[in-house]
């Protein structure tokens, strides 16, 4: 009789660790989704960075300044390799684009123009799309962070090697135009 | 909202109990009436109905609404704007983007969503609604439906569907079989309390778990709100939406079958508020939208 109680008591702890094991792994899983989504969208900003730069150059071509920082800013985001440089790289791009779109307060053909409408309206929706992601990143790394280190799973997360991770911090999200100095 | 969210979902499995308490009570009131291997048949011939109907209208249910419903594919310029809407909480949801479709409906402000998974989900919405908000207040109403979607809604309700089923046809099949009283012989001797009681129930159950199933309907919709308030982060679009549709939707042709999973109620009672109603009133839902 007893054999038996042992046997079940045995089954029931193989199950539950079985069960933490792959809801550990399923939720490591899912925040290196939601960075690679968070990646796609960064490239997409990155992509349409040259053709905005043309496109503002053809009316303001001496807002020298502007036009390389913009340039380090994209160079710096294709050579970053790791989440943590990306996220700051992306960040610092952000920031480059909105002195670039600063600019076009100044210079009323540049803001009518059809290619610079529609490429505004691109960066738009993809700035929306990094937020989204962002902050699906986020969402998943809580529910991870909460099951590490709560009872019982954080008994099977220090077993597993399993630590809990960091958020990414936001990028400023205000769209208000900057003063450009001359 | 966390908070929210939790005690919609909670109300909601709250009420699923008590329908299946009634089911459970009603079989056994049958089995004091009837001999028990009666009572089996009436239970098997309920459940095997009643799960064939909603089987069907769940595994099809993406393509049995949109036979029901006027819809079409959208135009380039609303697919850019919708699209950019739904991909971009799609992605705040983990989840695939659903297809969409438009409602060519120049006046009503509305939107539903149907399908069995996240996989097969499809939302649409009226043209008017497309015309009407602004991106924050559509963000608003699409997560709404997406959070549907998320929360296996159309799953759940099915599901509901199949108990409230099982305790109709009984009921039926019960009170069918007393007016054929040829099963005298099958009745247990001096259970005439039991036989008042079953006659009464059979009534009564049949309408009280439907009352409950609208119940349910209800708390899903707040508990859609509450998810698409927190996919969004901001649940004044969302209230912003709904008090342009409260100020604007008029009566429409819209099928009884497929009400329920509208945004707002199409068919509107004149006691809208009451408890036959399958979404709750909207002045509720934005006042608990504001308060998160």
């Amino acid at each position: 009789m007893v054999e038996y109680i042992l046997l079940g008591v045995l089954l029931l702890l193989v199950l539950v660790f079985v069960y933490y094991f792959n809801r550990l792994n399923v939720l490591s899983n899912t925040i290196d989704n939601s960075w690679a989504q968070i990646d796609v969208q960064l490239k997409k900003r990155a992509d349409l960075v040259p053709n905005l730069v043309e496109t503002v150059k053809g009316y303001a071509a001496h807002e020298k300044s502007v036009f390389e920082a913009v340039s380090d800013a994209r160079a710096r985001m294709m050579g970053a390799k790791t989440i943590e440089e990306k996220d700051q790289a992306g960040n610092m791009l952000f920031g480059t684009l909105k002195s670039l779109f600063a600019i076009a307060e100044n210079y009323p053909e540049l803001k009518a123009n059809q290619n610079f409408l529609m490429l505004q309206e691109e960066l738009s929706g993809i700035e929306n799309k990094v937020a989204y992601a962002r902050q699906h990143y986020n969402d998943s790394v809580l529910v991870l962070n909460n099951l590490v280190t709560t009872l019982p799973g954080s008994i099977f997360a220090g077993i597993l090697g399993k630590k809990t991770r960091t958020y990414l911090e936001t990028e400023s999200k205000e769209r208000a135009p900057l003063k450009v100095q001359f | 909202m966390e908070e929210q969210i939790a005690a919609n979902k909670r109300n909601s499995f709250i009420l699923v109990g008590i329908v299946s308490i009634v089911l459970v009570g009603l079989g056994y009131v049958f089995a004091q009436i009837y001999d028990p291997s009666l009572i089996f048949l009436f239970l098997v011939i309920a459940v095997v109905l009643s799960t064939l109907c909603t089987i069907a209208s769940y595994w099809y249910s993406d393509k049995i609404v949109l036979s029901v419903t006027k819809t079409r594919e959208p135009k380039p310029l609303e697919n850019e704007h919708l699209s950019n809407v739904v991909e971009g909480l799609a992605i705040a949801a983990g989840i695939p983007a659903p297809r969409f479709v438009i409602i060519d409906d120049d006046v009503n402000l509305n939107a539903f969503a149907t399908g069995r998974d996240p996989e097969h989900a499809v939302l649409a919405v009226t043209s008017a609604l497309l015309k009407t908000m602004n991106r924050e207040e559509l963000e608003g109403v699409i997560a709404h439906e997406m959070s549907h979607i998320n929360n296996y809604d159309i799953r759940f309700a099915s599901m509901i569907a199949v108990l409230v089923g099982i305790i109709v046809i009984a009921s039926q099949i019960f009170l069918r079989s007393l007016w054929f009283s040829g099963g005298n012989r099958d009745r247990k001797d001096g259970n005439i309390i039991f036989l008042v009681i079953g006659i009464v129930l059979a009534i009564l159950a049949p309408i009280f778990t439907q009352l409950i199933q609208l119940a349910i309907s209800r708390q899903r919709e707040y508990l859609a709100d509450s998810s698409g308030a927190y996919l969004t982060r901001n649940p004044i679009g969302l209230a912003s939406a709904l008090e342009k549709i409260k100020d604007n939707n008029v009566n429409t042709k819209v099928n009884g079958a497929v009400s329920h999973l509208y945004f707002t109620n199409p068919l509107l009672f004149k006691n809208a508020n009451s408890l036959f109603a399958t979404h709750p009133p909207i002045d509720e839902r934005i006042k608990r939208l504001k308060e998160m």
